[in-house]
């Protein structure tokens, strides 16, 4: 078997596992480290799909950076164990089913996409995104509009978030 | 035999890993006799002396002692990660010296694999900050988890303070990386547009010079970084007992005190590599008796070893200090050897200048007191991320001009 193979079902499950322990997880720095194991799980895919740069960028960033805050926050609150309510009816026996069958839709549709055939017949390791310089040009020539417009949208929710946690006086 | 020949990478980073592993944990066992003893003769003190000539088998001694000790685990600790945080720490301080070039990649085993080098890769400075900047887990999650006030405070200053001062720490990078236009540790030291060469005959060309403002910031929020004084609130003996080890004892708490010194390490690697040059020689390579200089520095050591120790030292230590001599003459003569000696230069360059660096930081925390926390937080926004963000700019501004005028 490909080494390559082993190391994409070892990534996906962990970050299944993750995913799964993030939710049912009591305490909330437990479902922090969930989520941090996570997404380390996904860099790993990155790399896998040969994106070494957004594998990185995904560490430094969500890993290394946010979720520093989060657990800052959940630190600094001292937040305790959470409470469980029972799970309501509807959530156990609508939600669960449904829930398979979006994932199923996915998986055909995946199956189905330029995208996912690509990537099956071994595309990436040749990808554009392989290279920083290129990667780099796409962003501030092709798909310069969207990434200002986020960088915006994002000043834009910083100044909320403090407009919203200003003290009325 | 087989396997051998058909896994070249693999096999080669085996053997450089259990290598380097070797020498880094050698090199952090000793970094700590070398910050006792610069320490104490800064302050007119001997430092360690009666364990081993000049203290020399203390290293030794105190991880025996760590090793021996009770592990005590707080009854309301959080057991999991009470005990995942100094793996964490200690690991991934371990792994990023992984990344790091200690020579030129010419330098090769018989089967064509960079000797210097456990992974080398493209993105190999990203990849450095990947794994730098989940280190302040260890810290943190040690801090939550050890569920005790002192600990708890220490670790969210830690958590604080990193976050504050990874910001500059970056920006003070990408100036060096906007110069050389390159994230790879080779092409950043002797890449097309890199670090080789001379400005006016004699001043090599170094990041350092035309950087200088980077480098200063990089060399404070790598300190911060580190949690070294100054900047070490998160275990500020007079206010929090110890910070966010308070509750650790034994084996665990010398995996903190390893992961800080490796840190260390590999902060002075990166300011290697991206202000001093890395493995450059500050000499023209048409200046060929510098290759005899490490084994010339080796010999020297040997000297004044063989000389303190028929002159000064007396029964065991005698003993002791005389296999130091030998080991070191012994180097000395081995790096005399042609084709060694020309091999040996770049990681000769290398270790001289983390060396030099290392004795910076232990040179600021004998001379420097602790910051108040206020003002750590306000020189690292107000002064460092201001000043890093004016370089980054003007380094920018200074690249793009010739295009803009001409193009």
């Amino acid at each position: 078997m490909n080494i390559a193979i082993i190391m994409f079902f070892a990534c996906a499950l962990l970050s299944v596992a993750g995913a799964m322990l993030l939710i049912l997880a009591r305490e909330p720095i437990h479902s922090a480290l969930a989520l941090i194991l996570v997404m380390m799980a996904v860099a790993v895919l990155y790399l896998l799909l040969g994106a070494p740069f957004i594998a990185a960028v995904q560490i430094i960033v969500y890993a290394g950076a946010i979720m520093v805050l989060f657990v800052f926050v959940i630190m600094l609150l001292n937040a305790g164990v959470e409470e469980r309510t029972d799970f309501s009816r509807i959530a156990k026996f609508g939600g669960v089913p449904l829930g398979f069958l979006l994932l199923l839709e996915i998986a055909h549709s995946l199956y189905h996409s330029p995208v996912g055939k690509a990537i099956a017949n071994g595309a990436g390791s040749s990808n554009d995104a392989a290279d920083t310089a290129k990667l780099s040009e796409m962003l501030f020539r092709q798909y310069l509009f969207p990434f200002e417009a986020t960088s915006i949208l994002i000043l834009i929710a910083i100044l909320g978030a403090l407009v919203l946690a200003r003290k009325e006086s | 035999m087989e396997f051998i020949s058909q896994h070249p990478v693999l096999v080669a980073a085996v053997v450089k890993i259990a290598v380097l592993l070797f020498i880094v944990m050698t090199a952090l066992a000793y970094l700590t006799w070398l910050e006792r003893k610069v320490i104490a003769h800064i302050q007119s003190r001997w430092g360690p002396y009666n364990v081993g000539a000049h203290g020399l088998l203390q290293p030794l001694a105190d991880g025996l002692k760590f090793l021996f000790k009770e592990d005590v685990m707080p009854p309301v600790a959080d057991r999991l990660i009470y005990t995942l945080a100094p793996f964490l720490a200690l690991s991934l301080g371990l792994t990023a010296i992984a990344l790091i070039p200690f020579g030129p990649p010419i330098v090769q085993f018989p089967n064509g694999q960079p000797m210097f080098v456990v992974s080398d890769i493209n993105l190999g400075l990203l990849f450095l900050f990947a794994i730098t900047s989940i280190g302040v887990y260890g810290v943190a999650l040690a801090g939550w988890s050890s569920n005790s006030k002192y600990a708890l405070l220490g670790g969210l200053r830690s958590s604080a303070q990193m976050i504050s001062y990874e910001v500059s720490l970056t920006i003070s990078v990408v100036g060096v990386l906007l110069l050389a236009g390159s994230l790879d540790f080779n092409q950043l030291i002797n890449g097309p547009n890199g670090q080789a060469g001379y400005w006016l005959h004699f001043i090599p060309k170094w990041n350092v010079f035309p950087q200088i403002v980077g480098f200063l910031c990089y060399l404070t929020a790598a300190i911060a970084e580190t949690n070294r004084i100054p900047f070490d609130l998160p275990e500020a003996e007079t206010e929090l007992v110890a910070g966010f080890h308070t509750e650790y004892s034994a084996f665990k708490f010398a995996m903190f005190f390893m992961a800080e010194y490796a840190n260390m390490i590999t902060v002075s690697c990166l300011a290697t590599i991206l202000f001093l040059g890395g493995w450059l020689s500050p000499f023209p390579a048409s200046w060929t008796w510098q290759n005899y200089l490490p084994s010339v520095s080796l010999l020297l050591l040997a000297a004044y070893c063989a000389w303190n120790t028929v002159s000064e030292m007396r029964g065991i230590a005698r003993l002791q200090l005389g296999v130091v001599t030998l080991l070191a003459g012994g180097g000395g003569l081995i790096c005399l050897y042609p084709p060694i000696a020309a091999g040996i230069q770049g990681p000769f360059w290398f270790t001289a200048k983390i060396l030099a660096i290392l004795f910076f930081y232990i040179w600021m925390r004998a001379t420097l007191p602790r910051f108040r926390y206020d003002q750590l937080m306000s020189f690292g926004w107000k002064l460092l991320l201001p000043v890093s963000l004016a370089n980054l700019v003007i380094t920018a501004f200074v690249i793009v001009w010739p295009l803009l005028r001409h193009g």
